[in-house]
């Protein structure tokens, strides 16, 4: 089986909210795919669909080219963390990953290989209610690799993890990774996925806004972000915005505009009289390329269009 | 495409299924008994139903009278088929040895019943006879009661009846007797085949029916017999349930043109077989017989049938209502907790296919339930019995096959509600609720079909419609067409036979099933 996941096309929606609009992006093995989004964009539902929980109005996910109810012992194909407190609180952890275990053929030589795998096995006869949030998520991490599969989907795991668990989890997906697993990664901030992510599938209101590898993510943020700054902003706006360029308020007299060299920025602003008091190119952090991607940008750029 | 590779693949396909439920079902047994609460609580529901059981039969005591000291109940008088009956009739009777045969014209029908007192203390005598009092010809093993016998009988309301050994009965020709109408009547042996025919003129006769009495001896009584049973009156009570009341009758019968054949060549002798003793010691309502130009009048007090009052070998099954609660709550909580944890997921992610995944999850219960279930009838069923039977009560006795059917019925009962339980806990999804729902339909109904609650008709109709219907596995002594009795569920008496009952329950179980299945199904986990 190939180790990927297709979304094609996914739209859902819950009652008067679209949900999903048109979600459609690959993840491929070898690499960690970090699925970012502001909370709501949609990536827990499309989470969901993938793994045949929910249900899409129109378009297909798959997961090596099959559909997840129609794999068999599909654990062995993907294994997925979605919630860390999906657990029976008296239920002791190696029982939780038991039955999980046997549910897919397989036994506890295999839940006692995978608690040691997370540094859990002195917690394997522990009630598991009585775990904090950091051992849920591990706990949640052995389930999901309980069938050794070639696709892993982790929904927000560092979520609630301290310093030191957040680090073991970086360390943990990127070996994941590197043994060629197709790993995809959601979290709703930027800086958890930044020394862990190799790709990126950055999402908003149900869609994505970009599809690309950190690197150039950086370079094409930076590359395009001129700050303006102008006392007269509605007016700097509003003529810039017939050009198409992209734009975030970032002071009430400051603009970071994209997508528009700054040559180009000068000429329209004097060709329509409007004055200001600097131009500047600068680099961005990844952080902040995500922030005009998913942020005010993202309403800006809908309402010039 | 050759055919060997097309079977194999056939054949592989269904193989790979069940190995998946196999692992589901694996799966499920394995959530359940890492559950510690759940195996406790499953447990207290077997010793619960064992301990109260118990208990009720230990405080369940009965006694009989002998003249004028209380004695321990002898046990019930067993028939040919080892059921309790009643053998109590007036019998005018001569040995037969070998074949041979009894006609005689029976032209009149006549009683007495005993109603309700008008005024107290006055004796409140009626003429009349009651549905099922019978006089006509016999042919019996012995005198001894219980033994085997067959019959050609005018009824008082049924017409004319052949009926052997006490529960079996075949109608002949309906309407009454009297001396423009005679009935005749005719009964042979031919080896261990009784054979009753009837006639309205003497002339021809219509066989009416045949029984096989195995191992009847040589020499058998022949005869004229009369009895009559109580007179049933049933009450409403002024809270719902009813009453029953049965009261002395007597029946007589005229007989006359009695001719026998084969070797019958002793003398008529008159026997009041299992007649009643007064504390005095003497016969407390006789029977009579008087004969004058070869006609006979046979009077009798009684009941030629089998016994359908008196103490149940079912009866300290009345404790698994308070099991099958625990059982109803396990059941809920084993899917509502994973709706509450959100586990349900994780569930699905394992078994993506969800009506598979709820039927293994259903039958896991299910099994589990039956085994805790099992033991737990068979003891307090038994044990019961037995506790019962040294208290003195005269438990009527039931088929070994009857007392498999009970106790596995029973079981299969908890394992049945437990998944009606399981699958109203996934269409509601809130432990409440489901507990209360399941409660509502399993529970209430025979609660209230067999307290003094609703009239007789309401509980009947109860438990005919709802899952409650399932209990009716439990019902010991069958309903007889051919015995007046107070056949209600407040007596123990079941609407519908005990397999149709469970049935029903089983129906109601598949639907809930079903409408869980679809509802998982369409909505998002």
């Amino acid at each position: 089986m190939q180790a990927t996941i297709e979304v094609n096309g996914l739209r859902k929606r819950f009652g008067q909210t679209l949900a999903l609009d048109g979600m459609s992006f690959t993840v491929l093995p070898g690499q960690v795919t970090g699925f970012v989004g502001p909370n709501g964009a949609g990536k827990s539902t499309t989470m969901r669909v993938i793994l045949g929980l929910d249900a899409a109005d129109e378009g297909h996910a798959l997961i090596g080219g099959r559909p997840y109810t129609s794999l068999r012992n599909p654990l062995t194909h993907v294994g997925a963390l979605l919630d860390a407190g999906a657990l029976q609180p008296s239920r002791t952890a190696r029982n939780h990953l038991l039955w999980l275990a046997h549910s897919q053929g397989l036994d506890g030589r295999r839940v006692d290989g995978v608690l040691e795998q997370v540094g859990m096995q002195s917690a394997g006869r522990r009630k598991a209610g009585g775990f904090s949030l950091g051992m849920r998520q591990r706990l949640g991490i052995a389930a999901a690799l309980l069938g050794d599969p070639p696709v892993l989907m982790l929904d927000e795991p560092v979520n609630g993890l301290d310093p030191e668990g957040i680090v073991w989890m970086r360390g943990f997906l990127r070996a994941l990774a590197g043994e060629g697993r197709a790993v995809l990664v959601s979290s709703h901030l930027m800086s958890e996925l930044e020394d862990t992510a190799d790709h990126l599938v950055v999402v908003g209101k149900g869609r994505v806004i970009a599809d690309t590898s950190v690197a150039d993510l950086i370079t094409t943020a930076s590359r395009g972000q001129v700050t303006l700054r102008t006392a007269a902003r509605s007016e700097a706006m509003s003529v810039l915005g017939h050009t198409g360029a992209t734009m975030a308020v970032t002071d009430p007299d400051t603009i970071v505009v994209s997508g528009l060299p700054s040559e180009r920025i000068v000429a329209v602003l004097n060709a329509n009289g409007v004055p200001f008091s600097e131009v500047a190119t600068h680099r961005v952090t990844l952080e902040q390329a995500y922030m005009d991607l998913t942020g005010d940008a993202v309403e800006y750029r809908g309402a010039a269009r | 495409m050759s055919a060997i590779s097309q079977r194999s693949a056939h054949r592989s396909e269904p193989q790979a299924g069940r190995e998946g439920f196999g692992r589901l079902l694996r799966a499920e047994w394995i959530k359940f008994r890492t559950v510690r609460g759940w195996v406790v609580a499953m447990t207290a529901a077997a010793l619960v139903t064992v301990l109260l059981g118990l208990m009720s039969a230990s405080s369940n005591h009965g006694s009989c009278s002998s003249g004028p000291v209380e004695v321990a109940c002898p046990p019930p008088l067993v028939g040919p088929g080892g059921e309790a009956v009643d053998d109590k009739f007036y019998f005018v009777h001569r040995p037969l040895a070998g074949d041979g045969s009894i006609t005689a014209r029976l032209t009149s029908m006549t009683g007495q019943i005993r109603k309700p007192d008008v005024t107290p203390g006055q004796r409140n005598v009626v003429p009349g006879v009651v549905p099922w009092a019978k006089a006509g010809v016999m042919i019996k093993e012995s005198t001894k009661q219980g033994s085997a016998y067959a019959a050609m009988m005018m009824t008082g309301e049924h017409g004319v009846r052949m009926q052997h050994n006490f529960t079996h009965d075949v109608a002949g020709r309906p309407g009454g007797v009297s001396r423009q109408s005679p009935r005749w009547l005719r009964l042979t042996r031919a080896g261990d085949t009784l054979t009753g025919y009837e006639s309205a003129d003497g002339t021809n006769w219509t066989q009416i029916g045949t029984a096989t009495l195995a191992g009847l001896p040589q020499t058998v009584q022949i005869g004229m017999f009369a009895t009559s049973p109580g007179d049933l009156t049933v009450t409403q009570g002024d809270l719902g349930g009813s009453i029953a009341a049965s009261r002395f009758t007597e029946a007589t019968g005229e007989f006359d043109q009695v001719t026998l054949q084969g070797n019958a060549s002793g003398a008529w002798r008159d026997d009041d077989i299992g007649v009643s003793i007064a504390p005095d010691g003497s016969e407390h309502h006789p029977g009579r017989a008087s004969q004058s130009d070869g006609a006979f009048s046979v009077t009798g007090v009684g009941d030629i049938a089998p016994t359908i009052e008196g103490p149940t070998a079912e009866r300290p099954l009345s404790s698994a209502l308070t099991g099958l609660i625990l059982v109803i709550v396990v059941a809920v909580m084993f899917i509502t907790t994973e709706y509450r944890h959100g586990l349900i997921r994780l569930t699905l992610l394992a078994g993506p296919r969800r009506g598979r995944m709820l039927t293994a999850k259903a039958l896991a219960l299910g099994l589990v339930t039956f085994a805790a279930a099992l033991p737990a009838t068979a003891i307090t069923f038994t044990i019961g019995g037995r506790i019962l039977r040294d208290n003195g009560n005269a438990v009527l006795p039931v088929s070994l096959l009857t007392q498999v059917r009970i106790v596995v019925g029973m079981a299969a009962l908890f394992a049945l509600a437990a998944v009606l339980a399981l699958a109203l806990g996934t269409l509601l999804r809130r432990s409440v609720a489901a507990v209360i729902t399941a409660i509502a339909v399993i529970v209430v109904p025979h609660v209230l079909a067999t307290t003094s609650v609703l009239p007789d008709s309401a509980a009947r109709w109860l438990l005919r419609v709802t899952p409650a219907a399932g209990f009716a596995t439990q019902q010991s002594i069958p309903e007889y067409a051919h015995v007046l009795g107070h056949y209600a569920p407040i007596a123990g008496f079941y609407p519908l036979p005990p397999l149709a009952g469970l049935a029903v329950l089983a129906g109601y179980t598949a639907l809930a099933l079903g409408l869980a299945v679809f509802q998982l199904r369409r909505r998002d986990a």
